[in-house]
C-alpha cells in the first residue's frame, strides 16, 4: 500500500489571501453596479413608453437623495471599471511590433485611457449641443 | 475536449465592457448626476419630449438598446464568474439566472424601443 | 561571517502524512547572514535543527524550477528570495498553494506533468524537410513572437498564483497554456489545430478569467496571462466562422 496521502488545502476565502486578489475581485464586482445602472436606464425606457406622466415620475425619482448618492457611487465604480479595463487590456493583445519595436503594455493602457477621456468629452459635448 | 461556448458570452461581455469603459462615466454623469442635480446642461435635456424624440430616431434606438443590453450582458458574465469565484457550485442555476436576466432585459428594452 | 550574528524565525508548514492529520506550523530560529536565501535557511534547518524537513531544490540559481514555495504567502523561488528581506519580523514558508501537499514543502507534480505531456510540447513541422534540405529558417521577428514564452522553467509558481486552477484543477493552467502558445506561435510549427482542441475548450483558454497574478509572480517573465488571453479573440473568431471556413466545422 502506498504511504502517500496528498493533502489538498481548502480554497475558502482565497480572495482575501492576497492584495492582488482583492483588486481582482473589486474589478469583477464593478459588474454589479454596471447591471444596476443598466436596470435604472431600462426602467427609464419602459417609463418613457408609458407616457409623459410616467416618465416624469422616473425623472423625479432620479433626483431623490438616495438615487443621487447611488449615482455618485456608480460614477466612481465606472471610473474604476475604465481604469481596470484598459489596465488588463495589454494581456489580451497579441505581440505587436511597431517600427521594429515591441508595443509596450503601458502604451496600450495609456492609449485606451486617452480614448476613453476623448469619448466621454465627445458624449458630453454632443448632449450639450443637442439640448 | 469539448469546444467551449464561452465565445458567445465573452464577445458580449467584451463589447459591453468596452462600451462601458469608453463612455460609461459620461453617461452616468449625465443621467445620474448632472441632470438630476441641475448642473451644466439645460433643465430640459432629459425632458419627455427630448427623450421620446431621441428614442424614436433609429440611431437613438440602436444606441439606447446597445447601452442597456451590452451593459447587462457584460455584467451577467462577470457576476456569473464572481459567483463561481466565491465558490457557488450551482453552475447551471447561476448561468440561467445571470444570462437569463440579461436576455429578459434585452427583450424588454428591444420591444419597448420598437414600440415607441 | 558578519560581526554580529542575526537570528531569524522561520515558520514552516509541516505535513508528514504518516503522523499529521493536517498540516501544522513549526517554528525554527535560524542564524543567518545577508547573502543567505530562504532555501539556505531551510537547508540550515535540515542540517542542524530537524533532519526530517522535506523540500525540493537542485540548481540554487533560479533555473531548475524545483524550489518553488509560498514565502509569506507569495509564490517564490526560495533560492532567489533572501532571508534579509524578512528580517527582523521573520517569515512563514508553505508548500505552493493550490497543489496537493505530498510532504512538508513538496507538492505533487503529477497533474502538471500529465498536462505538460498532453499539449505536445515540441515542434510539429509545418512542412517536413529532409536533412538535405537543411534547417528551418526563422527571422528574428518570427522568433520574438514566441521567445518569451519559451523561457518557462516549470516552477509552477503561476499555478500557486492562479485561483481558477485552485478552484478547478481540470483547468490546464497558466504555465502549460503559455507553453502551448509558445509552440503554436512558432513560425516553424504546424500543430495549432491539434493543440487548440484543448485550447478552445473550457479546460483551455476559456478557463482563464484574466486575474493576471500568474504573470506577476513568474520568475522568468513568461507572462502566461498574455499567452492565454491573446488567444481568446482568435478562439472566438474561429468559433463563429468555423462553419464558413473549409474544414472548420469538424473541429
Ligand atoms: S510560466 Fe513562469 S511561473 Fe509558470 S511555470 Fe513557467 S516559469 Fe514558472
Ligand atoms: S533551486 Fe533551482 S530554481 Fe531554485
Amino acid at each position: 500500500m502506498s504511504a502517500r496521502r496528498p493533502y489538498v488545502r481548502s480554497m475558502d476565502g482565497w480572495w482575501k489571501r492576497d492584495a492582488y486578489f482583492i483588486s481582482y475581485m473589486a474589478r469583477e464586482v464593478t459588474a454589479v453596479f454596471v447591471a444596476l445602472y443598466a436596470i435604472v436606464l431600462l426602467f427609464g425606457v419602459v417609463r418613457l413608453s408609458q407616457g409623459e406622466a410616467a416618465f416624469n415620475g422616473w425623472l423625479q425619482y432620479l433626483t431623490t437623495p438616495w438615487m443621487k448618492v447611488f449615482h455618485l457611487i456608480v460614477l466612481a465604480v465606472f471610473c474604476y471599471h475604465t481604469w481596470s479595463w484598459f489596465n488588463i487590456m495589454p494581456k489580451t493583445m497579441p505581440i505587436i511590433f511597431f517600427g521594429g519595436k515591441r508595443l509596450q503594455p503601458g502604451t496600450i493602457t495609456g492609449t485606451g485611457l486617452v480614448a476613453s477621456v476623448v469619448a466621454c468629452l465627445a458624449v458630453l459635448l454632443i448632449v450639450r449641443g443637442m439640448s | 475536449m469539448k469546444r467551449s461556448n464561452e465565445p458567445i458570452f465573452w464577445s458580449l461581455f467584451g463589447a459591453g465592457g468596452m462600451l462601458a469603459a469608453l463612455i460609461g462615466p459620461a453617461l452616468v454623469f449625465i443621467t445620474g448626476i448632472a441632470v438630476p442635480f441641475g448642473l451644466i446642461f439645460k433643465p430640459d435635456t432629459m425632458s419627455y419630449a427630448h427623450m421620446l424624440a431621441f428614442s424614436q430616431n433609429w440611431l437613438g434606438k440602436i444606441f439606447v438598446l446597445a447601452v442597456i443590453a451590452l451593459f447587462l450582458w457584460h455584467a451577467a458574465h462577470r457576476i456569473h464568474i464572481v459567483l463561481h469565484d466565491f465558490g457557488v457550485h450551482a453552475v447551471t442555476l447561476v448561468r440561467v439566472l445571470c444570462y437569463g436576466g440579461a436576455f429578459v432585459g434585452t427583450v424588454i428594452a428591444a420591444y419597448t424601443l420598437l414600440k415607441l | 561571517m558578519a560581526d554580529t550574528e542575526k537570528i531569524i524565525e522561520i515558520q514552516v508548514l509541516r505535513y508528514r502524512p504518516e503522523q499529521d492529520k493536517e498540516p501544522v506550523l513549526q517554528s525554527f530560529k535560524v542564524p543567518f547572514t545577508d547573502d543567505m536565501s530562504v532555501l539556505q535557511g531551510l537547508q540550515y534547518i535540515k542540517d542542524f535543527l530537524d533532519g526530517t524537513l522535506s523540500f525540493r531544490w537542485s540548481c540554487r540559481m533560479a533555473i531548475c524550477g524545483s524550489c518553488g514555495m509560498m514565502v509569506d504567502g507569495k509564490p517564490k523561488l526560495s533560492c532567489k528570495t533572501f532571508l534579509r528581506e524578512y528580517y527582523p519580523q521573520g517569515l512563514r514558508v508553505d508548500a505552493l498553494a493550490h497543489l496537493p501537499i505530498e510532504r512538508d514543502l513538496m507538492v505533487s507534480v503529477e497533474d502538471f506533468v500529465t498536462k505538460l505531456e498532453s499539449i505536445k510540447p515540441y515542434i510539429i513541422p509545418k512542412e517536413p524537410r529532409t536533412l538535405e534540405q537543411g534547417e528551418y529558417l526563422q527571422t528574428p521577428q518570427q522568433r520574438d513572437m514566441y521567445e518569451q514564452f519559451s523561457s518557462c522553467i516549470n516552477c509552477m509558481l503561476c499555478y500557486a498564483a492562479c485561483p481558477q486552477y485552485g478552484l478547478n484543477p481540470s483547468f490546464t493552467g497558466p504555465g502549460i497554456l503559455a507553453l502551448m502558445h509558445r509552440y503554436n506561435a512558432d513560425s516553424r510549427d504546424g500543430g495549432q489545430a491539434e493543440r487548440n482542441e484543448l485550447g478552445y475548450a473550457d479546460e483551455g483558454y476559456w478557463g482563464c478569467t484574466a486575474v493576471g497574478y500568474c504573470s506577476e509572480v513568474c520568475p522568468k517573465g513568461v507572462d502566461p496571462a498574455n499567452a492565454i488571453n491573446q488567444n481568446k479573440m482568435a478562439s472566438a473568431i474561429n468559433y463563429f466562422t468555423r462553419f464558413i471556413t473549409p474544414g472548420g466545422a469538424e473541429k
